[in-house]
């Protein structure tokens, strides 16, 4: 199974937005419109994350999935603000494949469980924001990078994925927008001790960083803003991994 | 030409349908309604889930006795994921429950290891590419203008060993231990990979099930 390169779109009501560490956030534009160019640009996998859901309930990420879904089709993965399984079964309906699940997961751990027996563990994505606690530790956070969680990231995901997770999507919030390359030692500890594919994401920058994701244990690799502000192209990030 | 996609409460119907019009269908209809078989010329049975679950939906819609009498008629049907599971005989997941039987065979958890010992992650999730299931290839089948190592887009932790070999359409590899990609009995075709999620190659592949 080829190592996937995914575009990732935090979104903000209707549009694409872009942070730094999840804080000062600034709005790119339509997140279809780069949807379309990504998927024709040969894009694997699109990753819409609704930064603000989880904080002020469901917004239009159902509508921004669903019009995605008119020209892409590529697989999508949606998150920010799931709390239910009929939020799961809205967006599956609406055209996402997978879900991805932090703060309601964190707070019901019972939930990861009903939508892989609902809808299988492969559309049941644990989305986990980490942050840096010691070297080798990273706490769990919830709300967007907000909200401590007391949980240890390494002993959350295998219980996550014990609950019936199908993969990890994770987040280094101290790397998020800083350019310096992914948090090898995080993705590290997390792919050795769970036996279902790990998405890395936060901190692409320059060439050479994907590789060393890959190599730290990612099965997946997700970019944002050099993608959205055009630093990278997915054509040079593609050569860089290596052919589909 | 009518194309019905079946609506048991499992599938990503909005992207079927969408893929499905992109590929040139005009008259698609998403249907709980197995009496809407009789007047369609093409049948896909999308699906994403637990099998039993969706034996269970595809029973309480009253779709079992309409799919074998649609299948029986000649016209064609793809299966797509789940629904290209639920074509077997039965399946192994949560306990054993019986499939639609349309072609011989079982729907088996995937071994954790490949070829010599490899690890291999489970769900299976991403692009891989295609393979004949046998020497003759896949001439005559909806993959007739897919070259060989084309990659498509896998999402599933389960797969359908066809009792038959001639069955077996398609394969791909898997940390050196082959996957079914998809199984095909005369006018019965199924995908594990998602061809409305494969990029232009799914679409020509719909295109030729429209076609074919």
């Amino acid at each position: 199974m080829a190592a996937r390169l995914i575009a990732r779109l935090d979104i903000k009501g209707p549009n694409l937005i872009k942070g730094v560490q999840m804080e000062g956030l600034r709005v790119m534009g339509d997140p279809c419109d780069f949807a379309r160019r990504y998927y024709e640009a040969g894009v694997d996998e699109l990753l819409y994350i609704d930064i603000v859901a989880s904080l002020y309930g469901r917004s239009k990420l159902t509508e921004v999935v669903r019009a995605t879904a008119q020209d892409v089709f590529v697989p999508m993965t949606v998150g920010g603000g799931i709390r239910s399984l009929d939020d799961v079964t809205e967006l599956l309906r609406a055209g996402a494949d997978k879900v991805a699940i932090n703060t309601a997961a964190v707070a019901r751990p019972d939930l990861i469980t009903q939508v892989a027996r609902r809808f299988g563990s492969q559309a049941m994505v644990l989305s986990v924001e980490a942050k840096q606690q010691a070297p080798g530790r990273w706490e769990v956070y919830t709300e967007t990078g907000r909200e401590r969680s007391g949980l240890d990231v390494v002993e959350w995901v295998q219980r996550g994925v014990a609950l019936g997770a199908g993969e990890v999507l994770v987040t280094a919030i101290d790397r998020e927008g800083t350019r310096k390359g992914y948090d090898l030692d995080l993705i590290a500890a997390v792919a050795a001790v769970v036996e279902v594919p790990v998405i890395a994401s936060g901190g692409y920058g320059a060439a050479g960083h994907l590789a060393a994701a890959l190599g730290a244990g990612a099965d997946a690799v997700a970019v944002a803003d050099a993608l959205h502000y055009g630093r990278a192209s997915l054509a040079s990030l593609r050569a860089e991994m290596g052919a589909r | 030409m009518k194309v019905v996609v079946i609506d048991y409460g499992m599938g990503n119907l909005f992207s079927v349908r969408r893929a499905l019009e992109v590929s040139g269908a005009t008259d698609i209809e998403v249907s709980a309604d197995p009496a809407r078989l009789a007047l369609a010329d093409r049948v896909i049975l999308p699906g994403v889930g637990a099998f039993a679950d969706g034996m269970a939906g595809l029973n309480a819609g009253g779709f079992v006795p309409a799919l074998q009498g649609y299948v029986a008629s000649g016209r064609p049907l793809l299966g797509i994921c789940l629904g290209m599971q639920m074509l077997m005989d039965q399946s192994d997941e949560f306990g054993a429950t019986p499939g639609l039987g349309l072609i011989p065979g079982a729907v088996r958890a995937m071994a954790p290891v490949g070829a010599a010992g490899g690890r291999r992650k489970l769900p299976s999730i991403g692009w891989a590419g295609l393979q004949p299931g046998g020497a003759n290839g896949w001439q005559g089948s909806v993959l007739e203008g897919v070259a060989p190592g084309t990659p498509v887009y896998f999402l599933h932790s389960f797969h359908a060993e066809p009792a038959q070999a001639q069955h077996l359409l398609a394969q791909y590899d898997y940390a050196g231990a082959a996957v079914t990609a998809a199984v095909r009995r005369g006018n019965v075709t199924g995908t594990q990979f998602h061809p409305e999620k494969s990029g232009p190659v799914g679409l020509g592949i719909l295109r030729a099930f429209l076609a074919g």
